[in-house]
């Protein structure tokens, strides 16, 4: 089924924090002003917020994906010893 | 347990090995084609640039878009900084490493072959150069030469494709991945160096020889860079399957008394010292397990040495070599090298230890290639096999990484 997520250009985004003030459902901001995007599928009653904090983004970095069912987790890092 | 697979043939004194010494040792290669991908499939082959990804899915999903267009791109930028087993490799058998890639053009259906080789690596760019004079004009034509950047993510797949494409090696967002689009827009297959010569001799002698050289389930023989404190480092061959104490054994043995080893580099992690000895190196188990070989690098720390210090030192190399694209991985690892080489010096604020496990949760999985995630994850090893020596010299009660 598919469903629709926010994805975050990294390379791209520079900390406006805009996103985060118009998404805080999902989008909260790291100690130096990055966005954390909570992951899975966003419902349909907060699709209005996420459309805001896209739009708002200065330098395009988020957008709206269409996904066909969630990704497979990425591979597991280092496992301390 | 020393068995000789890449290494095989006239010893390292004798320098790089000429076409004619080659191709009258091993026979002229094969032609790639998808049935030798199966063969790989077979064999166990992972890749050996750090991921430990199988070679067969790789080149599968490379070759399953092809139009005849596809790009290969022979990983040999090696910018860990304790690996020396991909330049010595291209010193040594320059030819394998070119048959290994020109093979792979073949079965995944690629029009141009990059030999994207660490500028700085100037026996290694020699030896492939002279190779490359030796090869037949057909060959020759459809290979280019190409000096990697000596930076650490430089060699990572996106980076290598994005310094083609635009001159500049940082890793690019993802998806699209290289094998959906990569050099020119076209599906693009970055292979290691080594993996590419494992892939030549299995296209000549099979998926049972290849397994054959490795012990219990392991397949293959691995290229390790052993360093530290050992009677004598370098870069080994050994059997996939055997121990780390095994290999430490074949350098000659540990000089002193170990505190903890570090494997896989960088990127990899530590491990104590009494753990580390009967760990058993097989890159797909290791994987399989949640660890990982890394690049092959196993380098011993020694009892009388800091381990504070060396692990503050890597840090700062991680956060220097970011490539300052994605702001949790530049400012996160600064944050966390300063608060490491504060806990390091014995300068710390008491809330530098709690700091360093709430950033490393915090800074994992949000860049866009894995370089964050590779620090963080040799940070957690560091945090958890030294947690004593950090504990003290933070002033505070460690806690567990979790």
């Amino acid at each position: 089924m598919a469903q629709t997520e926010l994805w975050i250009d990294r390379t791209k985004c520079d900390g406006s924090r805009l996103c985060a003030e118009l998404f805080p459902e999902r989008i909260s901001l790291d100690d130096w002003g990055y966005p954390i995007i909570a992951p899975g599928p966003i419902p349909a009653a907060l699709m209005p917020h996420a459309q805001k904090a896209v739009d708002s983004c200065p330098v395009l970095a988020l957008a709206l994906r269409r996904v066909e069912r969630r990704p497979p987790p990425p591979p597991p890092a280092v496992k301390p010893t | 347990m020393t068995l000789l697979s890449l290494f095989a043939g006239p010893p390292a004194a004798a320098g790089a090995e000429s076409f004619r010494d080659h191709a009258k040792r091993l026979g002229h290669r094969p032609r790639g084609d998808h049935a030798l991908i199966d063969t790989l499939d077979r064999s166990g082959l992972v890749g050996r640039g750090g991921a430990s990804f199988p070679v067969a899915v790789k080149w599968r999903s490379v070759a399953g878009r092809d139009r005849g267009s596809a790009v290969v791109i022979a990983n040999g930028a090696e910018g860990e900084p304790l690996s020396r087993k991909d330049r010595t490799l291209m010193a040594l058998r320059p030819h394998l490493v070119i048959d290994g890639a020109l093979i792979a053009a073949e079965a995944v259906g690629a029009s141009r072959t990059l030999l994207y080789i660490g500028e700085a690596h100037g026996a290694a760019t020699a030896a492939i150069t002279r190779a490359l004079s030796e090869r037949p004009a057909a060959e020759l034509a459809r290979l280019t030469l190409l000096g990697a950047p000596p930076s650490y993510v430089a060699g990572e797949e996106s980076a290598a494709v994005n310094f083609v494409n635009s001159g500049v090696a940082a890793p690019l967002a993802v998806p699209p991945r290289p094998f959906e689009k990569g050099v020119d827009g076209r599906p693009t297959l970055v292979q290691n160096v080594e993996s590419l010569a494992h892939a030549a001799l299995i296209a000549r002698f099979g998926d049972a020889w290849f397994q054959s050289l490795g012990r219990h389930n392991a397949a293959g023989t691995i290229l390790l860079t052993v360093s530290g404190a050992v009677a004598k480092a370098g870069v080994i061959e050994v059997s996939s399957g055997c121990s780390v104490d095994e290999v430490l054994a074949l350098a000659g043995g540990v000089s002193g008394k170990a505190r903890a080893v570090l494997l896989g580099g960088y990127f990899g992690g530590w491990i104590n010292a009494d753990r580390a000895g009967s760990m058993i190196l097989d890159p797909s188990g290791l994987r399989a397990a949640g660890g990982s070989l890394g690049c092959g690098v196993v380098s011993v720390l020694d009892e009388s040495a800091d381990p504070l210090d060396v692990s503050a030192r890597i840090m700062q190399h991680l956060a220097n070599e970011s490539a300052a694209q994605c702001g949790p991985c530049f400012f996160g690892l600064r944050s966390l090298s300063a608060a490491t080489t504060r806990i390091a010096a014995r300068q710390a604020d008491h809330g530098d230890l709690p700091q360093l496990h709430r950033w490393t949760a915090m800074v994992k999985g949000r860049g866009a290639c894995r370089h964050p995630d590779g620090a963080v994850a040799f940070l957690q090893s560091a945090l958890t096999v030294f947690e004593p020596e950090f504990a003290a010299a933070a002033g505070t009660r460690g806690r567990r990484a979790s």
